[in-house]
């Protein structure tokens, strides 16, 4: 076998598990999205805060400790004691949970009924807002995230296509395992909200508030939902980006990667996040392999956004998206 | 005058129970305009009661009244008796009342199917998870709502429709969807509001039939407002007229239609 498709093959692979890893961001906005009709600038940070918090929680940090020093003059960081990973991760759940009621309670509450622009710019100050807080919470320095997932070159994918191929492709631990829980949180998603009760009062409360009412749903409990789900996906995500480059500020940036996804899947579909992801994934590592050395590389750097440019001449809905259908 | 409990038989052989809704002397204002001015009467378990008026009578806030859309600032609501506290609208809905809009409320993205299904959700008890995976008594509980769902389709003769997201459809078939919607949380009060606003005449019988079918096969307790004021007086066992606010009449549709007040209101008062 000619050794450019071998390249290109182990390019293609890797293309797909950063793919993955888009459109598991992606995923937190078309689930507001879909639900509120909101597009939630806040998605990143809120895999920034949940990241931070799980390290937090897990080396015993004492939440605000810059704060409560300044202000009582102490020298608190540390409980001093260590939490195990999957303890953390359910405190985390808890308090994105929380959060999404406080944000319920103390925002979108009383923005019932406005402008979609309206909302929007209240999920900006939120994203601000949180970034604040969640320095404020667990310091602002870098910190590494290790909850136990598996990280480095799987040696059986190594040994097996040298075997075959003579070259040994090079597949991150961390990617397969972040591709299996993409999947389950994706069919997890999926059966939630087109299977259950929640999942059904959720799409109506997207569709018409008044109505929604009329039948006897209530709109607070919903966007609670919501916005607990949006947090949950996000802890995901943030454990995931976290472990890969670290729980630092840039990991909220991953929102920007997920606008060309979106733009590409459409906003409002679940599988259109994931083929939108893997499409960007593949489609810039194989732009960068083939025409990158022409023009002296960086391309990952634009070709997503330059590709969703092109969607939103040629098929503004994305290619999932549901098309806007109105009489006149 | 009858009892708030006793029942009677109307000429078309329907028996008409007691007192499902009392309103007692409701006030509702915005501000400083009075929408409603201090406005009582029943309802009956079994009858189809219109409220009738010129445009801006206070009908439609009186039906946002009942469906707790808007809370009075005086009088009390009475359901089955008894005094309802204030109530967020979608409570309300679940003490099973339901409820159509003038300018339609669908849920645009949504087929018919589940449209109309979203009617059932306050009968579906099962977890979230065995929801999520099928199994179990959530799916005999999905079939059990998928078939009450359908019968109601039926009845409204939209099956050839079932699978079209709402937003395809026109105005008099979105009118039936919203009433079927309605139907499927099997209501003990159903409140439309202008269910034929907006239609020609064929599509106004055709409503006028569903909603006397309705109220006849399911027993169903029906309030309805409406202009139409010959669609009124053939559809209804009694009607509120209502101007400016005030109750100005309240009987039968022949008692009302000889109602000096109600002449004047809708004809004009000469002033010579």
């Amino acid at each position: 076998m000619p050794e450019q498709l071998v390249f290109a093959m182990e390019v293609t692979l890797n293309g797909l598990m950063a793919g993955v890893l888009y459109a598991l961001v992606a995923l937190g906005f078309v689930l507001i999205y879909k639900a509120s009709g909101i597009f939630n600038y806040a998605q990143g940070v809120l895999a920034l805060f949940a990241a931070m918090t799980l390290v937090g929680i897990m080396q015993g940090q004492v939440p605000f400790s810059h704060l409560i020093n300044a202000v009582f003059g102490g020298h608190v960081t540390h409980f001093g004691w260590n939490v195990p990973g999957v303890v953390a991760i359910a405190l985390t759940v808890a308090v994105m949970v929380l959060l999404a009621w406080l944000v319920q309670v103390l925002v979108m509450k009383h923005l019932v009924g406005q402008e979609p622009i309206i909302l929007f710019m209240a999920t900006i100050g939120l994203a601000y807002f949180l970034e604040g807080v969640a320095d404020l919470m667990w310091g602002s320095e870098i910190k590494t995230l290790d909850v136990g997932l598996p990280q480095g070159i799987n040696l059986w994918i190594d040994e097996t296509t040298f075997n075959i191929f003579g070259y040994g492709f090079f597949i991150d631990n961390l990617d397969i395992v972040a591709t299996v829980i993409a999947a389950l949180l994706v069919a997890g998603l999926v059966a939630f909200s087109q299977y259950t009760k929640q999942g059904r009062a959720m799409r109506a409360v997207a569709d018409d508030h008044q109505a929604a009412l009329s039948v006897g749903i209530s709109l607070n409990f919903i966007w609670v939902l919501v916005w607990s789900v949006a947090g949950f996906v996000a802890l995901v995500a943030g454990i995931v980006w976290g472990t890969k480059s670290g729980v630092q500020f840039s990991l909220s940036l991953i929102a920007l990667k997920a606008l060309p996804v979106l733009m590409l899947g459409g906003f409002t579909s679940i599988p259109g996040a994931i083929v939108g992801g893997l499409i960007i994934g593949v489609g810039e590592k194989l732009f960068e392999f083939a025409v990158g050395p022409l023009v002296g590389g960086a391309t990952e750097n634009w070709f997503a956004y330059v590709l969703a440019l092109l969607f939103l001449v040629f098929r503004p809905q994305g290619l999932f998206g549901e098309k806007i259908i109105e009489r006149v | 005058m009858l009892d708030n409990s006793e029942s009677y038989v109307t000429e078309d052989g329907r028996t008409i129970g007691g007192v499902v809704m009392e309103m007692k002397n409701i006030t509702l204002r915005f501000g400083g305009v009075v929408a409603i001015k201090d406005i009582s009467f029943d309802i009956r378990e079994g009858e189809i009661r219109a409220i009738i008026g010129p445009n801006g009578a206070g009908k439609s806030s009186m039906l946002n009244v009942i469906s707790g859309f808007y809370v009075p600032q005086e009088g009390e609501v009475l359901f089955h008796g008894k005094k309802r506290p204030p109530m967020r609208p979608y409570e309300v809905a679940r003490q099973g009342i339901a409820r159509t809009f003038q300018n339609i409320a669908l849920f645009e993205g949504m087929s018919v199917l589940d449209n109309v299904m979203t009617g059932r959700l306050n009968y579906m008890k099962t977890g979230l998870f065995s929801q999520a995976l099928w199994k179990g008594k959530a799916e005999a509980e999905e079939t059990e709502n998928r078939e009450v769902v359908e019968k109601i389709i039926d009845f409204l003769e939209i099956q050839h429709i079932r699978k079209t997201p709402v937003a395809r459809l026109p105005y008099g078939l979105k009118k039936r969807v919203e009433l079927a919607r309605a139907l499927a949380a099997e209501p003990k009060l159903l409140l439309l509001d202008e269910p034929m606003a907006g239609m020609n005449v064929e599509e106004k019988e055709d409503m006028s039939r569903f909603i006397l079918d309705v109220n006849d096969e399911f027993g169903t307790t029906i309030a309805l407002i409406e202009h139409d004021m010959g669609v009124v007086m053939d559809l209804s066992d009694r009607v509120v007229v209502m101007d400016y606010g005030k109750k100005i009449g309240d009987g039968t549709p022949d008692e009302v239609r000889n109602n000096q007040d109600v002449i004047d209101a809708y004809l004009g008062v000469s002033h010579d």
